[in-house]
């Protein structure tokens, strides 16, 4: 079984792609292929060797999604990729929209619907979890900078201004928020989501549905070194049934098809877990997972066989991911390869 | 003194790591933290403990008597220590 996987740009704000090969990698009923599908010629994934077998340039869905199908198309007259895993959450809607054809050229996909793409929406989060009696912070959602002036009203500063797609600042005051604002819209576009400011610990689940209510596996993980971009550098296993039930719950109300991160704040006043966040795709932090006993990407891969899966009921308290950092030497001839002929 | 147990969610290494495993919280005793903790382990009560302490240590016992309710309310308060 040959199967593609994007997302290696492991880099200090990490995609996902290269953990979720190393899962892959890790087992043996896995004989065919593992092809690297990259949008930049100096994403790490291409140079770690061992990894991805093949690696090819794809353009970014926003050129069009006719563009980046002929490119998959043309992969897959070399290398006939059974499965394709995209781990971006920026290119989730192409992939979706482009699965029936994918599907007409033998290849498999195992993702989420446009409606639970949606539910999860940073702008929509908040709803789905009131009608759920899941706790999540207070927001409001703004278009326009005159907007921010309705903060006061809904809570106190400090408050956390987050881009519909990506990153977060968090401003203590008006000046503050303005500048967060102009910021995020300048690079992710609107609404801006002003969310209500929790003190406390970071906790992350990862998790697999299987598209008909029922979670596959989850593992539950506290950040224990973050990143001044907020990433988790180094985790830990932890056994936190408050937070597992949640995600269980979310993907039973959604029938969430696929891989999913939950990113959760413990209130160290009331400690009371809030839900903050809803990745519709695997964590950079997933290889955690097997480690610690549920292999989740090789789980999704046979559900994308539609071989019939048991669920994960336990998995090791205690294990600790340390992210590292580490120069990979090589000759220039693979970015030579990877820039002139989009392949390595 | 109340009754003092060991919460289930706490893993308890040799070397005195403490690790709750709910939280992913971690933390290290030193010698005569780690000696009274082994104590409380075995479910000593608090005047055990206390009389254990005295016949390892130097030490006199209303100070004694003092840290050590100071230590256990530190304990409680990180959650690695149950009273009843």
């Amino acid at each position: 079984m040959n199967i593609a996987v994007t997302g290696l740009n492991a880099t200090d704000n990490p995609g996902p792609g290269v953990p979720v090969i190393r899962s892959l990698k890790e087992v043996k009923e896995i004989s065919g292929n593992i092809i690297g599908l990259v949008y930049d010629p100096l994403e790490p994934g291409i140079y770690l060797e061992n990894l991805a077998d093949k690696c090819y340039q794809i353009p970014y869905p926003s050129s069009g999604l006719e563009n980046l199908f002929n490119r998959i198309s043309l992969i897959n007259e070399i290398e006939k990729i059974d499965l394709i895993i995209p781990t971006l959450d920026s290119e989730l809607y192409g992939f979706v929209k482009l699965q029936d054809k994918l599907r007409g050229i033998g290849i498999k996909t195992f993702l989420p619907t446009f409606e639970q793409l949606n539910i999860r929406g940073k702008d929509k989060l908040f709803d789905f979890c009131k009608e759920n009696g899941i706790k999540v912070p207070k927001n409001i959602l703004v278009a326009s900078a005159q907007e921010l002036y309705k903060i006061p009203d809904q809570f106190g500063y400090p408050v956390v201004i987050k881009g519909i797609f990506y990153e977060a600042y968090i401003a203590n005051n008006f000046d503050e928020a303005h500048s967060a604002f102009n910021k995020l819209s300048y690079k992710w576009g609107f609404p801006i989501i002003v969310q209500e400011f929790v003190k406390g610990d970071e906790f992350n689940v990862v998790a697999l549905g299987d598209g008909k209510g029922k979670t596959i596996g989850a593992v539950a993980m506290r950040k224990l070194y973050i990143t001044d971009k907020g990433k988790g550098w180094s985790g830990v296993t932890i056994d936190e049934p408050n937070i597992l039930s949640v995600s269980h719950k979310v993907i039973e109300k959604t029938k969430w098809r696929s891989g999913m991160e939950l990113e959760f704040i413990k209130d160290s006043i009331t400690n009371e877990y809030y839900l903050l966040e809803i990745n519709p795709r695997f964590p950079a932090w997933v290889y955690l997972a097997p480690s610690a006993g549920q292999n989740l990407p090789y789980a999704l891969v046979k559900l994308a066989n539609e071989e019939s899966v048991p669920q994960f009921d336990s998995y090791e308290i205690g294990k600790i991911f340390v992210r590292c950092s580490w120069d990979l030497i090589t000759d220039i001839k693979i970015f030579e390869r990877i820039t002139v002929k989009g392949e390595n | 003194m109340a009754d003092i147990t060991i919460p289930k969610n706490l893993a308890v290494s040799d070397s005195g790591f403490l690790f709750l495993t709910s939280t992913g919280e971690t933390f290290t005793l030193n010698e005569i933290g780690h000696f009274i903790f082994k104590q409380f382990q075995q479910n000593d009560s608090f005047e055990t403990v206390k009389n254990k302490i005295a016949q390892e240590y130097e030490v006199d016992l209303n100070s004694l008597e003092k840290d050590l309710d100071d230590f256990i309310a530190q304990l409680k308060a990180y959650n690695l220590i149950e009273t009843k």
